[in-house]
C-alpha cells in the first residue's frame, strides 16, 4: 500500500474565484482514513480555507454528503484505500447550488420537507397525553426501513428526475412520508396525499431507482415511491368510481 | 410547488398493466412463433388449427388486449423518453397527444386485424 493518496479537491471560493476549479492534495494513506479523515488532514495541516460539513463522523448526521469520483457518498463512510494509488475526486453533491467549495444550498429539501408532514398526525381531536399508542413489532416493520433515512440528500444528488426538474418533491421526502403514512398510529395519510399525489409527487418519479443505490441508510426510497405509487393509483380510481362515502 | 392531482396514475396503471402482460406474454409468444417452430424445435400447428384458435373470442379478447395493454405502456414509456431522454417535456401537449393517440391508432388497427381472423 502507497503511504499517501492525492485528493483532488473542488474549489470555489466566490469572493475570489470566478470560475471553480480543482486542487490537489497529498495527504497519508492509512487504513482507518475516510475521505473525510483526508479532508480534516487537509484543512489542518495543509490549507484551512478549504469548506465542507462534517459533523459525527459515523454515517448518522447526514451532513457530509459529496460527490466522490463521480458517485454521491457520505465521505465519512467512504474509505480512502478503497480508491488507492488514487487519485480521489471529492465534488460537491450534484443538483445542487454550490455556496463555496464542498458545501451545497439545501434550502429547497428544507422548503419541501414539511410540506409531506414528516411526523406522526393524531387522529384525536384532543389526544389523551397520557396514553399510550401502543405498536406491535411486526407493524413497526411496516415502517421501520423507510425510518432510518438521515436527510443526507445523497438521494437527491443521485435523482435524474430531480437534476431535470427541480420541482419533484424528490426521494428522501417521498420516503419520510411513507415513514408516516404506514405507520399504524398515524392518521395524516390523507393530508399528505395532495402533495404525494400531485404531478410533482410520485407520479414525477420514472424509477429510475439511482436514490436507492446511493442511500448509505439502505432505505430504498424508490421502493417507497413504487409502493406509494401504486396508493395514489388505487385512490384516483376510487374517487372516480366511488360515491364519496364509500371510499 | 402545485398540489392539483394528476390524470397520470390512470396513465401508469395501465403503463404497468401493459408492461405485466407483455412481459408474460410476448416471450412465450415469441420464443414459440420465433424461434420453436421456424427452427423446427416443435412441431408447428398446421394453418386451419391456428386459424380456428386465433378466431375463438376468448383468443381475441386476449390477444386484443395484449395490443392495447402493450401499446399504452410503450405511450408512457415513450412519452417519458422524450420528456427527459430528449429532454423535450416542453412540447408535453403534442407528445402526449402523439404517444397516446399512436397507441389508440395502433390499438384500431390491431382490432381490424384480429376481427379479419374471424
Amino acid at each position: 500500500m502507497p503511504e499517501t493518496i492525492t485528493i483532488e479537491v473542488w474549489r470555489y471560493r466566490p469572493e475570489q474565484d470566478s470560475e471553480p476549479a480543482w486542487d490537489s492534495y497529498e495527504v497519508p494513506l492509512r487504513k482507518e482514513w475516510a475521505v473525510l479523515d483526508g479532508l480534516n488532514h487537509i484543512k489542518d495541516q495543509l490549507d484551512g480555507t478549504l469548506s465542507y460539513r462534517w459533523s459525527c463522523r459515523m454515517g448518522i448526521c447526514g451532513s457530509c454528503g459529496m460527490t466522490v469520483n463521480g458517485e454521491p457518498k457520505l465521505s465519512c463512510s467512504t474509505f480512502l484505500t478503497d480508491y488507492a494509488p488514487g487519485p480521489v475526486r471529492v465534488e460537491p453533491m450534484r443538483n445542487f447550488p454550490v455556496i463555496r467549495d464542498l458545501v451545497v444550498e439545501m434550502g429547497d429539501f428544507m422548503a419541501k420537507l414539511p410540506t409531506v408532514k414528516p411526523w406522526l398526525v393524531s387522529g384525536d381531536d384532543e389526544p389523551d397525553e397520557d396514553a399510550e399508542y401502543l405498536q406491535t413489532p411486526v407493524e413497526m416493520d411496516d415502517y421501520k426501513r423507510y425510518s432510518m433515512c438521515i436527510n443526507c440528500m445523497l438521494c437527491y444528488s443521485a435523482c435524474p428526475v430531480y437534476a431535470l426538474d427541480p420541482e419533484f418533491i424528490g426521494p428522501a421526502a417521498i420516503a419520510l412520508a411513507q415513514r408516516y403514512n404506514l405507520d399504524s398510529r398515524d392518521a395524516g395519510a390523507e393530508d399528505r396525499r395532495d402533495v404525494l399525489a400531485s404531478a410533482e409527487g410520485v407520479w414525477a418519479c420514472t424509477f429510475v431507482g439511482e436514490c436507492s443505490v446511493a442511500c448509505p441508510k439502505d432505505v430504498d426510497p424508490a421502493g417507497a415511491i413504487q409502493r406509494y405509487k401504486l396508493t395514489a393509483a388505487t385512490k384516483a380510481v376510487k374517487d372516480l368510481l366511488l360515491p364519496r362515502g364509500a371510499r | 410547488m402545485t398540489t392539483k392531482r394528476s390524470p397520470e396514475p390512470f396513465a401508469w396503471l395501465l403503463f404497468s398493466a401493459g408492461g405485466m402482460v407483455a412481459a408474460l406474454l410476448v416471450p412465450v409468444l415469441l420464443l414459440l412463433f420465433g424461434i420453436a417452430f421456424p427452427l423446427g424445435l416443435l412441431s408447428a400447428p398446421d394453418h386451419a388449427y391456428l386459424a380456428s384458435v386465433v378466431s375463438h373470442p376468448i383468443t381475441l379478447l386476449v390477444l386484443f388486449g395484449l395490443c392495447v395493454l402493450a401499446l399504452l405502456h410503450w405511450a408512457h414509456r415513450f412519452r417519458y423518453t422524450l420528456y427527459d431522454g430528449l429532454q423535450l417535456k416542453k412540447y408535453g401537449v403534442p407528445i402526449t397527444i402523439c404517444c397516446y393517440g399512436g397507441a389508440i391508432v395502433g390499438s384500431v388497427v390491431a382490432a381490424v386485424v384480429l376481427l379479419r381472423a374471424l
